[in-house]
């Protein structure tokens, strides 16, 4: 039964997926591989179009799985089951959040988190902004392009903010992007 | 209702603008339900994205589901996550059934090449803000500057370190911290 082979392979992704996009990839490979679901080749092609489009990778690739072997029924089944660890896990978190924020050696162990998790998104958009102007480490590529693209769109935040006074939206500066890297990459 | 509509709008709105996943949509969620809508606070953000990081699940299910649980109940966390859904499940499945080869059309490639550098952008961004509003002590600092460089050398030599494990090592220290603080404290009052 395709349904319940979706549903609990995908079941199985959700619920061991710590970490972010990245890290669930090796876990996503193992599942679909396993099951047959995808190619090594379509699952590389997969991570490039769940990169490009909205929504993260472990959904995405739910999604595609569970569309391409059972139509949108599929699709459903293989989504809802990725997502609804997290769902629960949160709820749970959230209904003994208050009770447990206050204790202090929660105190004390969410003191070295956060700046543990604000070091990692550093180092995360530093490397990302990097591998895009100056290719991977060990191949590196210097894409001329690239830079001019990152130039105009912090040329574009700072203008922003100093004339409305407020910062450009998220949303803005990736319509903005996807506009100037139409035209840029396409000269 | 009226809030059920706008936190499915809302997430919605957050979904479809979330590409790569992750950290990006972090400021996205800042601008959205912290500055405009109000609906949590930057602390409430801050303590969200350690657990959504420490928890299975991207952070956006994850933020979805926190915020509209906080604004309506069991019933706004499913709306607001069905909401952050929806957009990347009608794409994605769009995609699976027309364009086996979506990426190949060149405009459309050179676009998400321009968004891919946007999203760094964005991920950068929302480590600075969150860096202004941090606690400013030396332990804070030191495990901020160690994590940051530690996930550099992850990423660039492809070290098999996870950033959960990077995660677990700055809990332990900063509660060991904690608890000799603690004690040293209990003895200086004893000796008092």
């Amino acid at each position: 039964m395709i349904y319940l082979e979706l549903f609990l392979g995908f079941l199985k992704v959700g619920c061991f997926a710590f970490g972010g996009a990245y890290a669930a990839i090796p876990l996503i490979r193992d599942v679909v591989l396993s099951y047959g679901w995808l190619t090594e080749e379509a699952l590389t092609y997969m991570i490039a179009v769940s990169e490009s489009t909205p929504g993260s990778i472990m959904v995405n690739v739910a999604t595609y799985v569970g569309g391409a072997q059972a139509g949108i029924l599929g699709a459903m089944v293989a989504t809802l089951a990725v997502v609804l660890p997290a769902f629960l896990i949160i709820l749970l978190v959230t209904v003994f959040l208050k009770t447990a924020l206050k204790n202090k050696y929660v105190q004390a162990v969410l003191g070295g988190l956060s700046p543990c998790m604000i070091g990692i998104i550093l180092a995360t958009g530093l490397y990302m902004i990097f591998k895009n102007c100056l290719g991977e480490f060990s191949s590196p590529k210097l894409s001329i392009e690239s830079i001019v693209i990152t130039a105009l769109l912090l040329i574009a935040m700072f203008v922003y903010k100093r004339i409305a006074k407020k910062k450009l939206s998220p949303i803005m500066l990736i319509v903005i992007s996807a506009v100037i890297g139409a035209v840029v990459y396409g000269i | 209702m009226k809030l059920l509509i706008e936190l499915f709008i809302t997430f919605i709105k957050i979904g479809l603008f979330t590409f790569g996943g992750g950290y990006a949509m972090i400021s996205v969620i800042e601008n959205d339900c912290v500055k405009q809508k109000e609906w949590i606070t930057d602390d409430e953000l801050m303590n969200l994205t350690v657990i959504a990081e420490s928890t299975p699940g991207p952070i956006a299910i994850n933020c979805a589901t926190f915020t509209g649980y906080k604004k309506a109940g069991i019933i706004g966390s499913i709306a607001a996550t069905l909401g952050v859904i929806l957009p990347s499940f009608a794409v994605i499945y769009l995609i699976s059934i027309f364009f086996d080869n979506f990426l190949e059309v060149t405009i459309i490639a050179n676009a998400f090449r321009g968004i891919k550098i946007a999203v760094g952008i964005l991920i950068l961004d929302a480590a600075v803000s969150m860096a202004k509003k941090m606690q400013k002590d030396i332990l804070s600092t030191a495990i901020m500057i160690c994590a940051c460089v530690v996930m550099l050398c992850i990423n660039i030599f492809a070290w098999n370190f996870s950033s959960i494990s990077l995660m677990m090592i700055a809990a332990a220290v900063s509660l060991t911290v904690f608890i000799i603080k603690d004690v040293s404290k209990k003895k200086a009052g004893a000796a008092e």
